[in-house]
C-alpha cells in the first residue's frame, strides 16, 4: 500500500541555493546614442569583451520611460551585451523588464576606460590607502601551462603561473599575477578591485590586461615592448606597462 | 596491456584520418598487433583512406550498441596482416554512441591488440570527448599555422580535464605531430615554425610531416602513405613517429630542409 501512488504526503522539498555572479554592470549616460557610440568602440577595441558574460544595467541618477529602456536593452543585446538585471533606478518597473537587483556590492569598475594611456595627472597619484582593503589570501600556483578555453580564476590572492597561458585562455586574480612564461591569453589582475595589483609576465604577447577593471588590449601596446618580459600597473586611471629586463 | 592513442586535433582538415592510418599502419608492420577506430559517427573516412569501403558490414555503432560483435565489424586491411579496422557509421550521428557501449568496446579492443588507436572527429563536443575518453596515450595533429594550434591547445586542455586518466589522477602521455609542413614557406614567416608550436603547446614533439602531394594521392588511392611510397618524405616521417610512439627515441630532423632551422626561424607569433 505504501508503495502505491502518494498524493497527497510530503511534497518533495525544491532546493533553492543563493550564488553570487560578477557582472558588468554598466552605467548608461545621456545622450544614450552617445553612450552607446562609446560603447561600439570598446567592442571595436576588444571583440568579444562582453560575449557570454552576464551584465546588469544600473539606471541610477537615470529617470527613463520603460519604452526606453526596453530599445536601449535591445540596442545592447544587438552588441551581444545580454542584460540579466536592471539596478539602482527606483521606479517599479513592469515586467517585461528584467528583474530589479539589489545589494550588489561595487567590485572592478569595469570601466570600458581609456584605451590610450593619458599623461598621469600629478594630483591623482596620492597613494591609494584602501579604504577596504581585500582580504590578503594564499596565492596559487599553477605549474602546467593554461590552455586555451581555460580559466583559472583565484578570487582572494596572487596566481603564479609558472608556465605559458595560451591564446584564448584566462587568469583572473584577486591580487596580482605573475606568469614564468608566455602570456598570450588574458590576465586580470585586482578582480576584486585592488589596485594596487600587478601583472608580471616573462613575455608578452597578450590579447588582454586588466587591472582592477581597467584594461589594455595589446594592439595598443608600443611596438618596443612585444615579446619583452613586462610588468602592469595602475596610476590613477592609466595603467602602465614597463619593460622589467 | 595494450595502448590506446587517440589521434585528435580539434581543427578539422589537418589530417587526423590520415594520420589514424598512417601510423596504424606503421606500427602493423613493424609486427604490432593494431586496430584503428573510426569515431567519426556520420563523417566516417577512415574505411576510404584504408581502401575498406566495400567491405564494410557492421560498424562501431552496431558494436557498442550490441547488435553486432566486435569480430563481425573488425575489417582486415587486405595488405597488412596484423592491421585492423574498426569503421564508424555513416547513417547514425554521435548521439548513438554511449559512454558504457564505447568503454566496453574499447575493453574489448584492448584484450585483443597490441594498439588501438582511436580517429576523434573534430570538434571538442561530445564525440571528440568520446574518443580521448579511455585514451592512455594522445597524438596532436597540428598544421602550421595559428588556428590550428590554438584548436590543439585547447584540446590539450580537454585531454587533461575530459579522459578517464585524468579523472584518476594521472596523466596522459600527450605528442605533437606537425602535419603539412613546408619549410620554405616557415622559414619565409608565412607559417609557424616547429619551435615556435613547440613552445606554444609546450609538449614533446612525435614528429613532422612535410607537405607533400603522396600524401593525397595515397589517400585517394586508398592505400595508407606508408604502404603506397614507403620511400617518401612523408611515409618516412610517419614510419619514425611511429618508432617514437613505441618507445624509440630518435633525433627529428626538418625533413628537406636540415641546415640552420633554428637561425632562419622569424619572429612570427601565434594570435
Amino acid at each position: 500500500m505504501r508503495t502505491a501512488v502518494q498524493p497527497k504526503s510530503r511534497p518533495r522539498p525544491v532546493r533553492f541555493r543563493g550564488r553570487s555572479y560578477m557582472a558588468f554592470a554598466l552605467a548608461p549616460e545621456l545622450p544614450i546614442a552617445d553612450w552607446l557610440a562609446d560603447i561600439d568602440g570598446a567592442i571595436a577595441r576588444s571583440p568579444g569583451f562582453f560575449s557570454g558574460r552576464p551584465a546588469v544595467l544600473d539606471l541610477a541618477g537615470l529617470t527613463l520611460p520603460t519604452a526606453e529602456i526596453l530599445s536601449l536593452i535591445k540596442a545592447l543585446e544587438e552588441r551581444g551585451i545580454r542584460i540579466m538585471g536592471l539596478e539602482g533606478g527606483d521606479a517599479d518597473y513592469g515586467p517585461e523588464l528584467p528583474p530589479v537587483l539589489t545589494s550588489g556590492r561595487p567590485t572592478a569598475s569595469a570601466d570600458a576606460g581609456p584605451a590610450e594611456p593619458e599623461p598621469p595627472r600629478s594630483a591623482e597619484v596620492t597613494r591609494l590607502v584602501p579604504a577596504a582593503a581585500p582580504p590578503s589570501a594564499a596565492s596559487l600556483t599553477i605549474d602546467v601551462p593554461v590552455r586555451s578555453g581555460q580559466t583559472i580564476y583565484h578570487p582572494h590572492g596572487d596566481v603564479i603561473v609558472l608556465g605559458a597561458v595560451s591564446s584564448g585562455a584566462e587568469v583572473v586574480a584577486g591580487g596580482s599575477i605573475h606568469i614564468y612564461g608566455t602570456l598570450r591569453g588574458r590576465a586580470m589582475a585586482g578582480a576584486g578591485g585592488d589596485r594596487r595589483a600587478r601583472i608580471f609576465c616573462r613575455r608578452i604577447e597578450a590579447e588582454l590586461l586588466a587591472i582592477s577593471g581597467y584594461y589594455r588590449t595589446v594592439d595598443d601596446l608600443e611596438a618596443s615592448l612585444r615579446s619583452r618580459p613586462i610588468q602592469a600597473w595602475l596610476e590613477g586611471e592609466t595603467m602602465l606597462i614597463a619593460a622589467l629586463d | 596491456m595494450a595502448n590506446v592513442v587517440v589521434v585528435t586535433s580539434g581543427k578539422g582538415g589537418v589530417g587526423k584520418t590520415t594520420t589514424t592510418a598512417a601510423l596504424g599502419a606503421a606500427l602493423a608492420q613493424a609486427g604490432q598487433t593494431v586496430a584503428v577506430v573510426d569515431f567519426d559517427v556520420g563523417l566516417r573516412n577512415l574505411d576510404l583512406v584504408l581502401g575498406a569501403e566495400r567491405r564494410v558490414v557492421f560498424d562501431l555503432i552496431n558494436v557498442v550498441q550490441g547488435a553486432a560483435k566486435l569480430q563481425q565489424a573488425l575489417i582486415r586491411d587486405k595488405r597488412i596482416e596484423t592491421l585492423w579496422l574498426l569503421p564508424a557509421s555513416q547513417t547514425r550521428d554521435k548521439d548513438a554512441l554511449t559512454d558504457e557501449g564505447v568503454a566496453r568496446v574499447i575493453d574489448e579492443l584492448r584484450q585483443r591488440f597490441d594498439w588501438v588507436l582511436c580517429d576523434s572527429p573534430a570538434g571538442i563536443e561530445r564525440g571528440a570527448q568520446l574518443a580521448m575518453r579511455h585514451a592512455d596515450q594522445a597524438v596532436i595533429v597540428t598544421n602550421p599555422e595559428v588556428s590550428s594550434v590554438r584548436d590543439s591547445d585547447r584540446i590539450i586542455g580537454l585531454l587533461d580535464a575530459k579522459t578517464v586518466r585524468a579523472e584518476r589522477g594521472e596523466r596522459i602521455a600527450k605528442h605533437v605531430l606537425v602535419t603539412r609542413f613546408d619549410p620554405a614557406r616557415a622559414s619565409r614567416g608565412e607559417m609557424l615554425g616547429i619551435a615556435d608550436i613547440v613552445e606554444i603547446l609546450s609538449l614533446p614533439l612525435l614528429g613532422i610531416i612535410p607537405e607533400s602531394q603522396e600524401v593525397l594521392r595515397a589517400s585517394n588511392l586508398g592505400t595508407p602513405v606508408v604502404l603506397s611510397n614507403p620511400a617518401s618524405a612523408p611515409a618516412l616521417a610517419y614510419t619514425e613517429a611511429a618508432r617514437r610512439l613505441e618507445g624509440e627515441d630518435l633525433d627529428i630532423v626538418i625533413p628537406a630542409e636540415k641546415r640552420g632551422l633554428f637561425t632562419k626561424l622569424f619572429g612570427r607569433r601565434a594570435a
